[in-house]
C-alpha cells in the first residue's frame, strides 16, 4: 500500500488514488481468498495426478533373483500391462453395460416422479419428495449391507422370491448391484430435476393450456426440453459414480462368491494395490480417471450442442 | 444460471394450480381422476419400495439374532423395546466401545471436514464470482476439471504421497484430502453471482469496509442457504467416501463408521454374533443423516436446483 495520496497532490488526484489504492486492496482480497482452496488442491488434486502419472512410468527392477527391487524408468511398460490385461478389460466392460443400463432407468424413474411431484395430480407432495429422497441418507456400504440381507435367501423377508430367484448369482449380482444404486439415487436426482421444474415460469405454458394441451403433451413438448440441463448434470455424475463402482460391490462380496476381485475398476486398482504393485495400480488409476474424464467431457459437449441447436 | 427467491417460486406455483384446476374442470372430472389415481398408484409403489428397506432395518434391529428368521420379518415382536435397547447396549459395548469410536471419527471427518471445507469453497468461488481479475478463466477451468476428476483416482496416489511423509494409518489422511471440494467452489460461485449484488459491495466499499471483513460479515449472511447446501453436500461425500479410508486405514480405531461396519460385515462367516450389531449399527449409523436432512429440509430443497438450472 504505497499508494496514500498526500495533500499536497490537491483534490484532483484523490478519486485516481482511491481507486488505484481499492483496486490494490481487492487483488489482495482475491489472492487471500483463493489461496487456501488453491493450496489444498494442488497439495490432494494435482500433484497426486501428477504423482500417479510418474509412478505409472516406473517399474521395478531387481539385481538377480534375490537383489535388491529399485525403481527404475519404464515408458509404457505398465501401459503395455494394462492394455494386456483381460481381467482390468472385463471390468470395463461391466460398468460400462452396468451404466448403459442403469442410467436411463435411474434417470428415467427421476424425470417421472419430478414431472409427476410438479404436475396437479398429487397429493401429499411433500410426503413422497422426502420418502423418496430418504435413501440418499443411507452411505453405499450401509445400502450394500441392507440389500445384501434382503437378497440373501436365509435371511430375505422375501423368502418366497430369494428362494427363486438367486440375486447373488453369477448372473444377476451386477444387477442386483444396479438395483442398490438405483434405490439410493432416484431421489436425489428426482430433486434436482424437480427444482428445475420449479424454476420454469407457468406463463410458458399457460398458454398451451388455453389452447387444450393435456398434461402429458406440457411435459413432453415443454417441461422436459427445458429441464435438460439439470438432466445433463445428473447424467455426467450418473457416468462418474458408475466408472468409481467400489463401495457396493466390496461390501457385497460377503454376501455373494460371484463377485471375484476385479470385478469393477476400481477393484481392480485396490486388489493391485494391495499385492502391492503400486506402478501397475497407478497405471490403471490413470487409465480410468482419463477414461471418465474423457467420457463426461464428451457427453457434456455432444448434448450441449444438441440444446443450442 | 439464477436462483429464484422463494416467494417467486410460490407465486408460479399458486399460479400453476389455478391454471390446472380450471383446465381439470373444463376437460371434466372423470379423465381427472384416473389420471389422478394412476399418479398416486405410481407413487404409492415406488414409496414401498424406497421405504421397505428402511422399514426392515427398524424392525431387524429390534430382534435377537434367532427372532430374525423366526418372527414375521416387517414386524415387531412383543418384546421389541426391551430386544432393541439390548442390542443397542451390545452394540457399543463391542470391543470396547469402538462403535462409538468410529461415530466420533465420522462426525470429525464429515462435520469438522465439511465445515472448513465449505469455508474455503465459499471464499473460493465468491472470488471467482465477485472479482475481475487476470486468470479468473483459468483458474475456474481448473476448478471444473476437479469436478469431472473421479475421486477415486486420486485415492492410491494420495496413500502413496501419505506413505512418503509417513502419514497414513492417521486421521490427517483421511481429514485432510476430504477438505478439498472443487464442486463446492463451483456451487458457491453460482451462488455467489445469484445473491451477493455488486452494488451492495461497492456500497461496503465506499463505507470504508474492507474486502475480507464485508465478505465475512455481509457476503456470507447473504450466501447463508447456498452454504448449508455445500455443507450438507460435503458432509453427505464424506460420511459416504469408502475408498480413501480402506485404503489409507489398518487401525480399527481410526475408521469412519461405514468402514467399520464394513469390517464387522466381513467378518460375520467367523464371528456370527457380528450380525444383528452390524443391523441395529446400521440404523444407528443412518439416523444422524436423516435429522440432518429434515433439519435442513428447506436450505438443500432450495440449493439443490441452482446446480442444474443454466
Amino acid at each position: 500500500m504505497t499508494v496514500t495520496s498526500t495533500p499536497a497532490e490537491g483534490p484532483k488526484a484523490l478519486p485516481a488514488a482511491r481507486k488505484n489504492r481499492s483496486s490494490v486492496a481487492q487483488r489482495r482480497a482475491v489472492a487471500l481468498f483463493i489461496a487456501p482452496f488453491a493450496l489444498l488442491f494442488l497439495a490432494f488434486y494435482a500433484i497426486p495426478i501428477v504423482y500417479a502419472i510418474v509412478q505409472s512410468l516406473l517399474t521395478v527392477e531387481r539385481e538377480g533373483t534375490f537383489g535388491k527391487p529399485r525403481q527404475v524408468f519404464g515408458g509404457l511398460v505398465q501401459y503395455e500391462q494394462v492394455f494386456q490385461n483381460t481381467a482390468f478389460w472385463e471390468s470395463v466392460g461391466r460398468v460400462l453395460l452396468f451404466g448403459v443400463v442403469q442410467v436411463p432407468i435411474m434417470l428415467g424413474l427421476a424425470l417421472l416422479f419430478a414431472l409427476l411431484l410438479d404436475s396437479p395430480l398429487l397429493k401429499g407432495k411433500k410426503f413422497f419428495r422426502l420418502a423418496f429422497f430418504a435413501p440418499y441418507a443411507v452411505p453405499g456400504v450401509i445400502a450394500a449391507i441392507m440389500w445384501g440381507f434382503l437378497y440373501s435367501p436365509s435371511l430375505s423377508p422375501f423368502e418366497a422370491v430369494t428362494s427363486n430367484v438367486n440375486f447373488l448369482s453369477a448372473e444377476l449380482v451386477l444387477w442386483a448391484i444396479a438395483n442398490i444404486v438405483t434405490w439410493v439415487y432416484v431421489g436425489y436426482n428426482m430433486l434436482i430435476i424437480y427444482a428445475s421444474l420449479l424454476a420454469i415460469p407457468t406463463e410458458i405454458y399457460e398458454a398451451a393450456r388455453l389452447d387444450g394441451a393435456s398434461n402429458i403433451q406440457i411435459a413432453w413438448r415443454i417441461k422436459i426440453p427445458l429441464v435438460v440441463p439439470a438432466i445433463i448434470l445428473t447424467a455426467v455424475f450418473s457416468i462418474i459414480g458408475t466408472l468409481q463402482l467400489l463401495a457396493e460391490p466390496q461390501t457385497l462380496r460377503s454376501f455373494s462368491s460371484a463377485i471375484n476381485s476385479t470385478f469393477t475398476p476400481n477393484l481392480a486398482v485396490y486388489t493391485t494395490a494391495s499385492v502391492p504393485n503400486y506402478n501397475l495400480a497407478a497405471a490403471f488409476s490413470v487409465v480410468l480417471a482419463l477414461a471418465t474424464f474423457i467420457l463426461s467431457f464428451f457427453f457434456l459437449k455432444s448434448t450441449q450442442r444438441k440444446v443450442t441447436q | 444460471m439464477t436462483a429464484i427467491p422463494a416467494t417467486a417460486r410460490k407465486r408460479q406455483r399458486n399460479g400453476s394450480s389455478r391454471a390446472n384446476f380450471a383446465d381439470n374442470r373444463a376437460r371434466g372430472p372423470r379423465q381427472s381422476i384416473m389420471s389422478r389415481s394412476a399418479a398416486m398408484i405410481i407413487m404409492g409403489v415406488f414409496t414401498l419400495y424406497f421405504l421397505t428397506p428402511i422399514w426392515w432395518l427398524l424392525t431387524t434391529s429390534t430382534k435377537t439374532g434367532g427372532e430374525i428368521t423366526s418372527t414375521p420379518p416387517l414386524w415387531f415382536t412383543s418384546n421389541s423395546l426391551g430386544t432393541f435397547l439390548d442390542n443397542l447396549g451390545r452394540l457399543f459395548a463391542y470391543g470396547d466401545g469402538l462403535f462409538g469410536r468410529w461415530l466420533v471419527n465420522s462426525a470429525i471427518y464429515a462435520g469438522v471436514g465439511a465445515l472448513i471445507g465449505t469455508v474455503i469453497a465459499a471464499m473460493c468461488g465468491y472470488a471467482l464470482a465477485k472479482y475481475e481479475f487476470k486468470g479468473r478463466e483459468a483458474v475456474f477451468n481448473v476448478v471444473l476439471s476437479g469436478v469431472l476428476v473421479p475421486a477415486t483416482a486420486l485415492a492410491l496416489p494420495l496413500f502413496l504421497i501419505f506413505s512418503q511423509v509417513n502419514l497414513t494409518n492417521t486421521m490427517w489422511a483421511v481429514f485432510l484430502p476430504s477438505l478439498v471440494s472443487p464442486f463446492g467452489v463451483y456451487l458457491a460461485r453460482i451462488y455467489a453471482a445469484a445473491s451477493v449484488p455488486g452494488e451492495l459491495l461497492e456500497a461496503a466499499r465506499l463505507d470504508g469496509s474492507g474486502e475480507i471483513r464485508t465478505f465475512f460479515t455481509l457476503s456470507t449472511r447473504l450466501m447463508a442457504p447456498a452454504l448449508v447446501t455445500i455443507f450438507l453436500f460435503q458432509f453427505v461425500a464424506i460420511w459416504n467416501n469408502f475408498f480413501l479410508p480402506l485404503i489409507m486405514l489398518r487401525d480399527q480405531a481410526l475408521f469412519p463408521v461405514t468402514l467399520g461396519l464394513y469390517a464387522w460385515n466381513s467378518q460375520i462367516s467367523q464371528i456370527p454374533e457380528l450380525r444383528s450389531l452390524v443391523i441395529v449399527g446400521a440404523l444407528v449409523s443412518i439416523v444422524p443423516l436423516i435429522i440432518a436432512f429434515l433439519a435442513l429440509q428447506r436450505f438443500w430443497s432450495s440449493g439443490l436446483g441452482a446446480g442444474g438450472v443454466k
